[in-house]
């Protein structure tokens, strides 16, 4: 099959117009009589839902958390960008273009990342109408701050918590049409099969997470928003349930994997302190802002934090980019605390840390406190307490989680952290309709692999998730099923259900008779522990192929020694893990080649054979500017398909933040 | 900060579904680090069950960083355990010593009924908010995020109702078992917003008649909810709900009595 990404003709910023202006509609009698399928109701599938209910729809939404609210988008601290230039410091929507695409590495496509920014200033009205309490200046007007990769202030936040307020606001519209009947919401329920018929996605096979019965439910159409794969590392900013099983369900039925191999590593987490450690938690982006972030000048500096001189500290960020200083965007901020960690300056029991220090910030804000308050010789203590103040009020629930979970205090010492998987930006191939190759199956925030290239920049996350949903989504599903209106609602009792039913039913029985000796929990850190070693932050050849074979042995003894408590027909956590980690062990394999046939580095694919002399990353565009989307073809048969990318407007150069 | 390992015993609700009666059970955890969080804890009680071919526990959880608000324990008789503006998630085993004996229910409430263990059924809050917590605006219909200038007092008030994480601990503190807090901070959030204005008196009593019918008690003042809130959402919100009750109440509003 030849990739047809049906990026509209035309010059940049009539695409998207001229599309929306000449798109097929469908009229309202219609709409009732077309049911769409949601898949995930975090950012993307809570605000896709909502709109398509709104518009006439009927829509059915499948979550496995109790409540749509849960969705992990629901953990998203910074903020969301927006190209509203209400800070009158040059942005536009070509610019949020621009530090998008060159954000990426220049692994995006230019078609979508314009619509992106296009439609990014509507996402903020419509959050405010809905009552999305953002941050505000006294005025009354928006606040807005920094993100990494720019140098505009247009990010838009609610305190640390802007992914809970704007799935809240999701959530609350989305609720309206549950209200209204326009939506019917299934929670505690995971999506475990996609039923095609006659070449289309005709609906789903969900189990039931409170009985373990398998439910067949129809859809002209059916949408995954069921968000990344980053949890196939175990140790990530992921919540514990966040999977991949729908979208590769999606890819074994032919749905193409877009760029695998992309994932980013978030350059400021909590660490990891021991064997025991379940999940990573993120401390924002935000806090580069504000924060410095060094290691000791001195290898193997043993000193506390504050015992060590000024001029004895490396602000190594500075030193390097000193254009972006902290801000540089994710990939490099990550590579650099790594560079330092494995040179023997990294701190911390583990040495596996570097630090992030307010003690500078704190004394700024407070110096710019008592001048408002005309305090003219205020000490050195009333200036630090004015400065924690400020500090508080911008980052306090961010440094009280901190210090919840070292038990050290963050206003005093200064933060240790290291990088930590966080996003993935490969994901389901999607064309400029946000459409799968199998047609009728579409994949939208996360899920997909279109916007963010080889790296996203922060804040760029909650933007595209609710530009696909609000925004986009609304117009490119009405083009299609505008052709599907004379097709009836199709029975569950046809072959196709019956056949994917029995799919999952033996899957399942399988899983439950190997009654082996070894817990799902221990097969996935195993898998975990083979992805970050060999294809984490930095990867090369000899480890990828080591890799591969490492996780078709994992796979093989999982399918032979896995233990499975319990029954099938009732409440089964482990069950439904080790239904998600059987995914992530085929998964795994598929990223590893991906990142082998990659020759190249590109934003947060780092091959150590491609870097340049000073350690950044060295692009291989004669070869390599291409989306590599991977068709499956049987149990570690994948063959990859090209989509080269074009840029007409932009010109990849070697990226600088210097 | 020093680092210590502990063992423990743990008293867990087992219940093997909502027709169960349900009984406590006692287990032996060793070797438990303090740098540990009390669901990592719990992750290693189960893999030892796993191991001994036992059961594990069924416990709610999810982003283990205190938003998503699913993790539901009710620990040595207290709604997230000891710590002050603090999930279950973020409870960490420092908390604790060699020796303790750790007492492990599920949120209680007839409005909460048990699936299993200690996991509860808390859609009863999805459809409190179906019921009004939403301002009616579709898709696409907005004007300017800045058109609407918002005083920063009201705004961050909105805000600090609005960080309500649904999780129900609220609840499962109050001996009447009222969703009063939880409805309040819907209510707050909106009703400090200009866009929530229009649907101000429908709202109001809509939400509190679904609150009834779903079994939740009555408020009366106890505050319990506010002291083992992990938000630290007020009880002004309360006192503000009450306020704009009465007012719906004179002006005859709900969308279904009308």
């Amino acid at each position: 099959m030849t990739l047809n990404s049906k990026i509209p003709s035309g010059s940049l910023e009539s695409k998207w117009k001229t599309y929306k202006s000449t798109c097929k509609l469908v009229n309202p009698a219609n709409k009732r009589q077309l049911e769409v399928i949601v898949i995930g109701t975090g950012l993307a599938g809570a605000s896709a839902a909502a709109s398509l209910g709104e518009m006439g729809y009927k829509v059915k939404t499948f979550c496995f958390q109790d409540s749509p609210r849960r969705a992990h988008s629901i953990a998203a601290q910074g903020g969301i960008n927006a190209a509203k230039n209400y800070q009158n410091d040059g942005d536009s929507t070509y610019r949020l273009f621009y530090d998008t695409v060159k954000g990426g590495d220049y692994r995006a496509r230019e078609g979508n990342v314009y619509r992106l920014a296009e439609v990014s200033a509507n996402i903020i009205d419509q959050c405010v109408a809905q009552g999305v309490p953002f941050a505000r200046e006294y005025g009354g007007l928006l606040s807005n701050r920094s993100f990494g990769g720019t140098q505009v202030q247009r990010t838009f936040y609610a305190a640390g918590q802007t992914g809970q307020q704007l799935l809240i606001g999701a959530y609350q519209a989305l609720e309206r049409q549950v209200a209204l009947g326009n939506v019917k919401q299934y929670s505690r329920h995971e999506m475990l099969e996609v039923v095609i018929i006659d070449g289309k996605a005709r609906g789903i096979i969900a189990r039931n997470l409170v009985t373990g019965e398998l439910e067949r439910h129809f859809g002209h159409a059916v949408l995954l928003c069921s968000g990344g794969y980053g949890n196939v590392f175990y140790l990530s900013t992921n919540a514990m349930g966040s999977n991949v099983t729908a979208a590769w369900k999606a890819h074994k039925k032919g749905a193409y994997f877009g760029n695998p191999c992309f994932t980013q590593i978030h350059p400021t987490c909590i660490p990891v302190s021991g064997d025991h450690q379940s999940k990573l938690t993120l401390m924002s982006e935000s806090l580069r802002n504000d924060g410095r972030i060094w290691v000791p000048k001195k290898q193997g500096d043993n000193r506390k934090p504050n015992d060590i001189p000024e001029e004895e500290r490396d602000y190594y960020l500075e030193r390097r980019y000193p254009a972006f200083g902290n801000l540089v965007p994710r990939d490099v901020a990550s590579r650099a605390a790594k560079e330092r960690c494995d040179a023997g300056y990294g701190v911390g029991a583990s040495k596996q840390a570097v630090y992030l220090d307010y003690a500078s910030a704190i004394e700024r804000y407070g110096k710019v406190e008592a001048n408002k308050l005309g305090l003219e010789n205020a000490s050195a203590e009333k200036i630090t307490e004015l400065g924690k103040g400020v500090v508080e009020a911008k980052y306090g629930n961010l440094f009280e989680m901190y210090e919840k979970i070292t038990g050290e205090n963050p206003y005093e010492v200064p933060m240790r952290i290291y990088p930590a998987v966080h996003y993935t930006m490969g994901g389901l191939w999607v064309d400029y309709e946000l459409q799968t190759t199998v047609p009728g199956l579409y994949a939208l925030g996360e899920a997909n692999f279109s916007d963010h290239g080889a790296n996203r920049l922060g804040a760029s996350a909650l933007m595209q998730g609710l530009a696909d949903g609000y925004f986009v989504i609304p117009y490119t599903l009405g083009n299609n099923l505008a052709d599907d209106i004379r097709t009836k609602a199709i029975p569950t009792d046809h072959p196709a259900f019956v056949a994917a039913e029995k799919e999952v039913n033996d899957r399942i029985n399988k899983l439950m008779s190997i009654k082996g000796t070894e817990s799902v929990e221990s097969f996935h850190k195993r898998l975990g522990k083979i992805m970050w070693d060999k294809c984490g932050m930095a990867r090369n050849e000899k480890g990828l192929r080591e890799a591969i074979e490492e996780i078709k042995a994992l796979r093989k003894e999982f399918w032979s020694n896995v233990r499975i408590p319990g029954d099938i027909n009732e409440f089964n956590p482990e069950l439904d893990k080790a239904n998600r980690v059987a995914d992530f062990l085929e998964l795994g394999e598929l990223m590893c080649m991906d990142a082998l046939n990659r020759n190249e580095s590109c934003g947060g694919h780092f091959r150590e054979e491609y870097q340049t002399e000073d350690g950044e990353a060295m692009r291989q565009d004669d070869n390599y500017m291409y989306v590599a989307a991977w068709e499956y073809k049987g149990e570690s048969q994948f063959e990859m398909h090209k989509e080269e990318l074009v840029y007409d407007v932009v010109h990849p150069t070697q990226r600088s933040y210097k | 900060m020093e680092h210590y390992h502990m063992n423990l015993t743990l008293k867990v609700w087992k219940q093997k579904n909502k027709n169960d009666k349900g009984r406590f059970e006692t287990y032996e955890v060793k070797n438990i680090s303090s740098e540990m969080s009390f669901l990592e804890m719990f992750d290693v009680l189960n893999e030892q069950l796993i191991a001994e071919g036992k059961e594990p526990i069924a416990f709610d959880h999810d982003c283990r960083e205190g938003i998503c608000g699913a993790c539901s324990m009710y620990i040595n008789g207290r709604a997230h355990g000891p710590w002050h503006h603090t999930t279950t998630c973020q409870l960490h085993m420092r908390e604790y010593k060699d020796g303790d004996t750790i007492v492990v229910e599920p949120f209680r409430a007839n409005a909460f009924p048990v699936i299993k263990d200690l996991v509860v059924d808390r859609t009863a809050f999805d459809r409190i908010i179906q019921a009004g917590g939403y301002i009616s605006v579709n898709t696409g219909n907005a004007v300017d995020a800045n058109a609407i200038p918002i005083d920063k007092h009201n705004a961050d008030e909105a805000f600090a109702a609005a960080a309500c994480i649904g999780c129900g601990a609220c609840v499962a503190a109050c001996p009447n078992a009222s969703a009063m807090l939880f409805t309040s901070a819907k209510v707050s959030h909106l009703a400090l917003l200009p866009q929530g204005e229009p649907e101000r008196t429908t709202r109001v009593a809509d939400m509190i008649r679904q609150h009834d019918k779903e079994g939740f008690g009555g408020c009366t003042n106890i505050g319990a909810c506010e002291a083992e809130c992990p938000k630290g959402i007020s009880l002004e919100n309360i006192a503000r709900l009450n306020r704009e009750y009465m007012a719906a109440t004179f002006r005859g509003g709900s969308k279904n009595s009308i």
